[in-house]
């Protein structure tokens, strides 16, 4: 089983690496979306100061959810995804394989990339920590979550909109939890209440959402 | 005699009750909602804090706790179709989303005209008002996944999971909103009731929600009769039942 999970990682983790301008473009939206807010609120360190968590945040979620068609739809468009669905395995293991490919294409980078963003917004250099520990448990957890998503519109005309429109109301808690640790560091609290919330909530969602995708894809392919 | 449980889960059987039941349903809810305002508008006294702002109590308290039992019901239903691939069930979980939905947006729509008089803000990004608001979210969610997917099967299937999916989600967005909030510490308004309601307050907000308890059941039935119609086009019981004179 640890075999098959080993191999449908590198596989996915292989084929991005062969298209390496999509793992980019999910890389430099997340830039991008960050570096507008200053242009649209303007450049007072003390408003970017406060924003930051949220705004570094949310380019992340969006960030993630527009990955998220990568997931399954190029699968499905060249029969593999049946093939893997036939394969002894219990589903949700190909499932987790996947997530675990998507995290580490689209998640992992934004990971490292984010504290370099947040001087940008002039985040004390004491937060950058908690930012990137909550983003380390946060992302796995939008990439569990979003695959619930992008498999319920697996070949469904408009599902990059409507995916959006899916998920992102259930990304609110990652959301809350882990801007708020970020907050709640800036302001000199202790952020190890939220992060062990965040850390809670990828645990349940390491159990319920690979085996409620793998629902979703019976559904969809069906 | 051994009873059918099962009887009325077929659109066939369940057509005809359905039909009978509407006029009943929503009879009650027009005289519900007769008796529910008179009370609310004639015998309910003003409040010496809010003054008659309070009023729309009585519709938005209803609506927003039909807003959350719709839901559980739905996702009851879509679970019920799910494990026992009954057509009926996932009908009237389709038929329920859209008064679901209509009661969140009541409830979100007349929560606004409340706050503006009593706290001086259309909106407050209090915990109630913001885990609301994401239940629209949840509920547009369902009815755009279920009209985007083509075959009906897949559809129900669908959109039942995702329905089941929110129901575990709800609780958990419903904390951290309010965790947020807390932190947050942002508008300074608490939403908690004024000290003790007057007997007849309370009751006309009951009957007010029985009104619309009356109002969603005639409305989901009429909608599961028309769903019935549509996808049981080629059955022989409904040429049957058309064909006939009524």
């Amino acid at each position: 089983m640890m075999r098959t999970l080993g191999h449908i990682v590198t596989r996915d983790v292989l084929l991005a690496m062969r298209r390496r301008a999509d793992v980019a473009t999910t890389l430099f939206f997340f830039v991008i979306v960050a570096s507008l807010f200053p242009l649209g609120v303007g450049p007072e360190p003390k408003l970017l100061r406060a924003m930051a968590p949220g705004i570094l945040w949310v380019a992340a979620l969006l960030a993630s959810m527009l990955s998220l068609g990568r997931l399954f739809d190029a699968d499905y468009a060249d029969g593999s995804l049946e093939q893997l669905m036939l394969a002894p395995e219990p589903l949700a293991m190909v499932v987790i394989g996947k997530v675990m490919a998507h995290w580490l294409i689209s998640g992992l980078p934004l990971v490292l990339i984010a504290p370099v963003i947040a001087l940008q917004f002039d985040l004390p250099t004491g937060s950058l920590g908690t930012l990137f520990l909550a983003l380390l448990l946060g992302t796995p957890l939008l990439s569990l979550i979003g695959a619930i998503g992008a498999a319920l519109t697996v070949g469904v005309r408009g599902g990059g909109v409507l995916v959006s429109l899916l998920v992102l109301p259930l990304y609110v808690p990652v959301l809350v939890f882990g801007a708020g640790a970020v907050d709640a560091s800036t302001t000199g609290m202790d952020a190890s209440g939220h992060l062990s919330i965040l850390g809670a909530l990828l645990l349940l969602g390491m159990v319920l959402a690979p085996w409620a995708t793998a629902a979703a894809l019976r559904i969809s392919l069906e | 005699m051994k009873l059918n449980w099962f009887k009325y889960a077929s659109p066939a059987t369940f057509y005809p009750l359905a039909g009978k039941l509407i006029p009943w349903f929503a009879l009650s809810a027009a005289g519900f909602t007769f008796a529910g305002l008179y009370l609310s508008f004639f015998v309910a006294p003003t409040d010496f804090q809010q003054g008659e702002s309070y009023r729309i109590i009585f519709i938005h308290v209803p609506a927003a706790w039909m807003s959350m039992f719709i839901y559980i019901v739905m996702a009851g239903w879509a679970a019920a179709g799910l494990i026992f691939n009954t057509r009926l069930s996932s009908m009237m979980a389709s038929a329920l989303a859209p008064t679901g939905a209509l009661f969140t947006f009541i409830a979100l729509w007349t929560g606004a005209f409340w706050g503006k008089p009593t706290w001086g803000a259309w909106w407050v990004w209090d915990a109630r008002l913001t885990s609301e608001l994401i239940l629209l979210f949840l509920y547009l969610g369902f009815l755009a996944l279920h009209a985007a997917i083509d075959d009906t099967r897949r559809a129900d299937r669908a959109s039942a999971l995702l329905a089941l999916v929110g129901v575990v989600n709800v609780p958990i967005i419903y904390f951290s909103v309010k965790w947020w909030n807390t932190l947050h510490q942002g508008a300074s308004v608490s939403m908690t009731m004024a000290p003790k309601m007057a007997a007849t307050m309370l009751l006309g907000m009951l009957i007010m929600a029985l009104a619309c308890w009356m109002y969603s059941i005639a409305a989901a039935l009429a909608r599961v009769r028309c769903i019935i119609l549509e996808r049981e086009q080629q059955a022989e019981w409904l040429a049957k039942l058309t064909k006939e004179p009524a």
